[in-house]
């Protein structure tokens, strides 16, 4: 309890809790490596890496060309030979180079090898628009990820899962697709990080407000987005359950139909495009084991399936409260009447 | 000045930072207005020689180690045998495929025999060859083209990386390993190894670039066979040689006659040591020849005419290596026969290995995706489980119709 006083929480942004993970995991493991561009003397374009450099020395914590592919590619050797790397992609769009080495390699090789290969390495990318980025800056890629097989996808919404889920992706001996929501990097929380909170492992999504009305399954930057728009709906007269996946792969069925089995219908939010996007294949997997719950379709808030828009548009094309109030609406509750 | 001297202030400024174990020449490089620019490294001692360097049927033979030429001989003999044998076996049904790597035996074993135990062999697709030679049991080298699995052996046991397949990608991943063996204080070489084709390819280019600027213990050996499939080198490159390409990265190029055993073993010896020395990477162009198509699938008459081939034949990497032993008395018909026989008994025993059946489990599918099978795999595991309880209940579906 002193100590605990003495170091009370205080209000702390996820890139200083990303940051944190990082050290920490460098601290207790000398396996683990991070690297990517401009991560050593900038702190990285974010700053997510700011310190490593000089605290654990230009080789843990390096500076490579500007390559995508070979920055992924020279990790797989690395982790080959027992290293942990954690590597940093510059922006959502940015990571596209890697992709052969992620899909053609990294995803792969444990099973290719049986099990004698695998890659404990994880990539972190930042993702998703609403900071006024321009082309190729706002990406939300993760449907290219999750249906890779082989990779794990993770993302976290809150301060304390930042730490938390990155720690646990550094520890895992397979390869973690790590997603950066970049909007919520400058998001605050009292957080204190000489104790944090244990994490549940990666794969269990969390509740993060309970309700009875609805279900609202997102992830990422937009769990904020369905916070806000769960207590702009109690005026409304709806009381709706958010639950936050932090996991995308693999996926907590269980957690979300709990959930969708309580409430009786659901919406999910994402800013990646509807179709083909991640909410199809939530909506399937929901329909296909609570359909006898459901008193209505499972509907889908997202981004629009066009390109990225130009940042002085961007907000016509996230979701934002009002998008997904509108669904909340649609979900027949004339039916209840 | 050699290519990676530095200046007294460069070293000044290195020992500055916080670098403990790379020493890379460019860290102290700051931009300089154009009066003061100077080049970074001096390209002349980078360039490869003029024509591929030779060995066999020249003066340096005589420096040659009569007891590796012997040992040279053997592991192309055996070499030939094993990839006649790997095309028969496509044509008896038993490999789905097989990318053969006659006349290029010279590149395969004297790749494999350049490495120590400790170092790590980095093969694509048409290298089994070397990972034979290199002592990986034939039957694990071919599992990947047998299609039973992907990778037939632990990679880790043999230091030899899984077999390639998407071109030029595992060379970073040399660059890498051989990175991270520097950084642990190990004297660990990676040899990586690729076609012509393979070097248009982004992971080429950018395998080399992190390699010079880690200076990493890596060697490249590209076997410039003429063909990738049936697009020839012209289509390929507008560079002198593939070998010139090391001087845009700051690595030597060397040049060599890829056919020629004695001087390839003696290039990528030297590369080998260079890199185990501290002194980084090197990129060899060894000039060889694709006799057989590119796999059993493929007509190379399509792109290709008997003349060529058979200019090649004259220049085969056995023959030259039998001239240059007989002609020194090194090799007697006992040996030649010991060597046959030796290539036969091994061609044999794959032969009778390949024709038994592997021992597939299905469910192994589902067994090495994740360190933890994710609650969809257990679902999906489940299903396949029950698919092949009610077959083997109820018979494979036809069966009836089989007997006979």
């Amino acid at each position: 309890m002193s100590t605990a006083t003495a170091r009370q929480a205080k209000p702390a942004t996820m890139a200083q809790a990303l940051q944190r993970a990082m050290r920490d995991a460098m601290a207790e493991d000398p396996a683990v490596h991070v690297m990517g561009e401009d991560v050593g003397t900038l702190g990285g374009v974010f700053r997510v890496t700011d310190g490593l450099a000089e605290e654990f020395g230009e080789d843990r914590c390096t500076d490579t060309p500007l390559a995508e592919a070979g920055i992924l590619g020279t990790a797989v050797g690395m982790a080959m030979y027992g290293l942990r790397p954690v590597v940093e992609m510059q922006f959502d769009a940015f990571a596209y180079p890697a992709f052969e080495q992620l899909i053609s390699h990294v995803s792969r090789m444990r099973n290719r090898t049986r099990g004698a290969l695998p890659l404990p390495i994880t990539v972190r990318v930042p993702y998703g628009g609403g900071i006024g980025g321009v082309e190729h800056h706002s990406d939300s890629s993760e449907a290219y990820y999750i249906a890779t097989p082989g990779l794990h996808v993770v993302t976290p919404a809150t301060v304390e899962d930042a730490y938390g889920l990155l720690r646990e992706a550094i520890a895992s001996d397979d390869p973690v697709v790590f997603l950066e929501p970049k909007r919520l990097y400058w998001s605050k929380a009292d957080w204190s990080p000489d104790t944090p909170a244990a994490v549940a492992p990666i794969g269990r999504a969390v509740v993060r407000r309970t309700g009875r009305s609805a279900t609202l399954i997102t992830y990422g930057p937009s769990v904020p987005v369905c916070m806000e728009a769960a207590d702009a709906a109690v005026s409304e007269g709806w009381d709706l359950e958010v639950v936050d996946l932090r996991s995308l792969v693999p996926f907590d069925d269980e957690t979300v139909c709990a959930s969708v089995r309580r409430t009786g219908r659901a919406v999910m939010v994402h800013e990646s495009t509807g179709f083909g996007g991640p909410g199809g294949e939530i909506a399937a997997r929901v329909t296909e084991r609570c359909f006898h719950h459901l008193e209505a379709p499972v509907l889908r808030v997202a981004g629009f399936d066009i390109p990225y828009p130009p940042p002085m548009l961007e907000r016509h094309h996230l979701p934002g409260v009002d998008r997904v109030l509108d669904a909340v609406a649609r979900l027949q509750w004339e039916a209840e009447s | 000045m050699g290519p990676y001297a530095r200046s007294h202030e460069e070293v000044l400024a290195l020992k500055k930072s916080s670098m403990t174990v790379r020493e890379r020449p460019g860290a102290a490089y700051r931009p300089t207005p154009p009066p003061a620019w100077k080049p970074r490294t001096d390209p002349a001692p980078l360039l490869p020689d003029p024509e591929p360097y030779r060995v066999l049927g020249t003066d340096a033979a005589a420096g040659a180690d009569p007891e590796l030429l012997l040992r040279l001989y053997a592991e192309l003999v055996r070499g030939r045998r094993y990839n006649a044998q790997a095309t028969a076996l496509t044509k008896q049904g038993r490999l789905a495929v097989y990318p053969s790597s006659t006349g290029q035996e010279a590149c395969e074993v004297a790749a494999a025999l350049a490495l120590e135990q400790r170092d790590w062999l980095f093969p694509s697709y048409r290298d089994t060859l070397a990972a034979v030679a290199r002592g990986l049991d034939p039957v694990q080298a071919l599992t990947l083209l047998r299609g039973d699995w992907h990778t037939g052996y632990d990679p880790c046991e043999h230091r030899i990386a899984p077999l390639s397949t998407p071109l030029a990608t595992q060379l970073p991943h040399a660059v890498g390993l051989a990175h991270a063996a520097r950084l642990k204080g190990d004297d660990v070489v990676a040899l990586a190894m690729v076609g012509d084709g393979g070097t248009s390819e982004g992971d080429f280019h950018e395998a080399l670039n992190f390699a010079a600027v880690w200076r990493a213990p890596v060697v490249f050996l590209v076997q410039n066979n003429g063909f990738a499939i049936s697009v020839p080198l012209s289509k390929q490159t507008a560079a002198p040689s593939l070998a010139h390409k090391a001087v845009g990265y700051g690595m030597p190029g060397r040049l060599v006659d890829g056919n020629d055993a004695a001087a390839v073993h003696e290039v990528l010896g030297e590369a080998v040591s260079r890199a185990r020395r501290g002194g980084g990477p090197t990129l060899v162009e060894a000039v060889t020849y694709r006799i057989d198509a590119h796999t059993n699938a493929d007509d190379a008459t399509r792109y290709r005419g008997d003349s060529e081939v058979e200019a090649w034949r004259e220049h085969d990497p056995i023959r030259l290596l039998e001239a240059e032993l007989t002609g020194r008395g090194l090799l007697g018909e006992d040996a030649v026969r010991a060597a046959a026989e030796a290539a036969e008994a091994m061609a044999a025993r794959l032969r009778e290995r390949m024709n038994a059946e592997p021992a597939l489990n299905p469910m192994d599918l589902f067994a090495h995706v994740y360190a933890e099978q994710t609650g969809q795999l257990r679902e999906q595991a489940a299903q396949l489980r029950a698919e092949l309880e009610a077959e083997s209940a109820g018979g494979a579906p036809g069966a009836e119709g089989d007997a006979r």
